[in-house]
């Protein structure tokens, strides 16, 4: 049973194409911020869209890589390789430390 | 025969459907290739880009994707369906599914590092290979370049997109924004990476009338016709474009002589006039081009022939009763079928929509001859370009079904002169006609006289007519006026010739 007073867990889903270095350097930007951001833990799920394009669709995808925090609500929509630290956890609704 | 062909690679062609667009483009798009389509708000590009997919799909079973950057597909489903294309339907079938790429309200999204556009392509694949599509059309560039901040990611994005589409043989179509009907080819710069192939769409405001035309820019490496063409939307059909040059003047001459509906006139051109030729009837107000058309008609009607009457001056009632006063009964001769008559006020329509409902007409009749009273008064609801136009286009139309021609111009002045359209269509017809008053020792009398008979003599005398319950009677030439045709008529002494 986790605590009751425990950060919210996050739900990220990342869409990226195949495995190429470019893919790996952006899970391992993300999985860096998030691992230093949410002591509450997070999950991370990763699509690829190449091989299971209709959810690209459903979810109306367009650029790679492309991020979308689904929970906790509202859910946002980071895109780029998350180089840009400041504007991934902008985009997360954290402010910057 | 002509066989002789350069030993070029040629680009293949697909028809697109849309009507006269094949004959300009000399074809259709380039198979394979990705065509521009460029237009400023409201000229028509999503309307074009819809009918591709919806034309490849009614004649072909073609299927098609249509991916949307601007409108939802809802929208799109909904907007087409006056235009009779129900979407709906052929997504059942297969045969249609959208890649839905518009942009979701208040779903923003921050870019925080490089990005591609590699899922947009994945979902493009994916939908071609779902139903086997062979045509693909993409509405409209400039949206996505809102969706993203960098400009030259975007196009370098579209320009692989549409190399992929090469390799997967599907013919495509993109459109995009321009801010000025004259001015540069597309917003942010699109044409750069598309440019084999652009197509501009206009919506000129001309004399306070809207003018739609659309131009082939580039077609690299294929012919195509060039300059602008009128193009209309019509309900039910979509985009319809008017060529003009696209017509080929390939009309036989004929030598078969048909009347003209009245035995004196038919002498004085030298035995009637030829049965697919242009004939223009020009004269002032009241000097009697409905009565030659009348009789025109009931000549054609008397042997049997498909008369079309296209009127555009007076009502059906008048016509009738016009007729009736010239021992012609119009009713009779419609009840045989022998007989259109097709009464329209010119400023119902554009000049582009009544041309296409008069081909339309033309089409399902088959007529042996058409009369038009009178183009004149068509010459209201255009401008002089688009009237010149629409003249052209409908000579050529009417020169190639190979049947004869009628056509009334009623000149501004009562006494000479000449009408915008007889210099407009002068030059296309065969035979030109001219009705003048003649005033003459304080009364006013009618004459005729034969201008231009193509390929064939003609007297060439000025006549003096009457017209009595019987129709029209020719009388004797003016010998002893001159200056008639230039509205001054001045009496010469007998026996002095006329300089």
């Amino acid at each position: 049973m986790p605590p009751v007073d425990a950060e919210p867990r996050y739900l990220l889903k990342l869409f990226v194409a195949g495995s190429s270095t470019r893919t790996g350097h952006a899970i391992n930007n993300l999985r860096r911020i998030c691992d230093d951001e949410f002591p509450g833990g997070y999950e991370l799920v990763v699509i690829d869209v190449v091989e299971q394009p209709a959810i690209a669709e459903e979810k109306k995808i367009l650029a790679l890589p492309t991020l979308i925090k689904e929970s906790p609500l509202p859910a946002r929509r980071i895109i780029g390789d998350f180089s840009d630290k400041e504007k991934v956890l902008a985009g997360l609704g954290l402010a910057a430390h | 025969m002509f066989t002789h062909v350069p030993n070029y690679p040629q680009i293949e062609k697909i028809e697109t459907g849309i009507t006269g667009f094949d004959l300009i483009s000399s074809g259709g798009l380039p198979k394979g290739r990705t065509t521009l389509v460029s237009g400023t708000a409201g000229s028509a590009k999503t309307v074009f880009a819809v009918q591709f997919l919806a034309e490849g799909i009614k004649r072909s079973g073609d299927a098609g994707i249509f991916v949307t950057f601007e409108e939802s597909p809802a929208d799109i489903r909904r907007n087409v369906k006056s235009l009779g294309w129900d979407l709906e339907v052929w997504e059942a079938e297969g045969k249609w599914l959208f890649v839905d790429a518009s942009p979701d309200p208040g779903q923003d999204q921050v870019e925080a590092g490089r990005y591609d556009l590699g899922a947009l392509l994945a979902r493009i694949e994916y939908a071609v290979a779902k139903i086997g599509a062979t045509r693909l059309s993409m509405d409209s560039l400039g949206a996505v370049f809102a969706q993203f901040r960098d400009a030259a990611l975007v196009r370098s994005e579209l320009f692989r997109i549409s190399a992929i589409l090469r390799q997967l043989k599907v013919t495509s179509l993109m459109t995009s924004e321009r801010t000025q009907e004259y001015g540069e080819i597309a917003r942010f710069g699109v044409e750069e990476f598309v440019a084999d192939n652009v197509v501009i769409l206009r919506n000129v405001l001309e004399d306070e009338k809207r003018r739609r035309t659309m131009e082939i820019l580039k077609y690299r490496g294929t012919s195509h016709q060039k300059g602008e063409f009128p193009f209309t939307i019509v309900s039910g059909r979509g985009v319809l474009a008017i060529p003009l040059s696209a017509m080929e003047l390939k009309q036989k001459s004929s030598n078969v002589r048909i009347t003209s509906g009245n035995k004196e006139l038919d002498a004085m051109c030298g035995g009637g006039f030829f049965r697919d030729s242009i004939i223009l009837v020009s004269g002032a107000t009241g000097t009697g081009k409905t009565l030659i058309t009348t009789e025109f008609l009931k000549g054609g009607a008397d042997k049997g022939e498909r008369c079309l009457l296209f009127a555009f001056e007076e009502s059906r009632e008048q016509l009738f009763r016009n007729a009736d006063g010239w021992g012609s009964n119009f009713e009779e001769l419609e009840e045989s079928g022998l007989l259109k008559v097709v009464c329209a006020y010119p400023e119902s329509a554009s000049l582009e929509d009544h041309l296409i409902e008069m081909k339309d007409i033309i089409e399902h009749f088959k007529p042996n001859r058409i009369a038009v009273d009178s183009f004149s008064a068509l010459e209201r609801v255009a401008t002089p370009k688009g009237f010149r136009e629409f003249v052209i286009s409908l000579t050529s139309f009417i020169k190639h079904q190979e049947v004869a021609g009628l056509f009334t111009a009623t000149t501004p002045s009562l006494m000479g002169g000449t009408s915008v359209t007889e210099s407009h269509i002068s030059t296309l017809t065969d035979s030109i006609i001219l009705l003048r008053y003649v005033e003459m020792n304080g009364s006013m009398r009618r004459c005729l006289t034969v201008l231009k008979m193509r390929g064939s003599l003609h007297d060439k005398d000025i006549l003096e007519f009457n017209i009595d319950g019987g129709g029209m009677h020719l009388g004797e030439p003016f010998r002893h006026v001159t200056g008639i045709l230039a509205g001054n008529p001045r009496e010469t002494p007998y026996g002095i010739p006329a300089i």
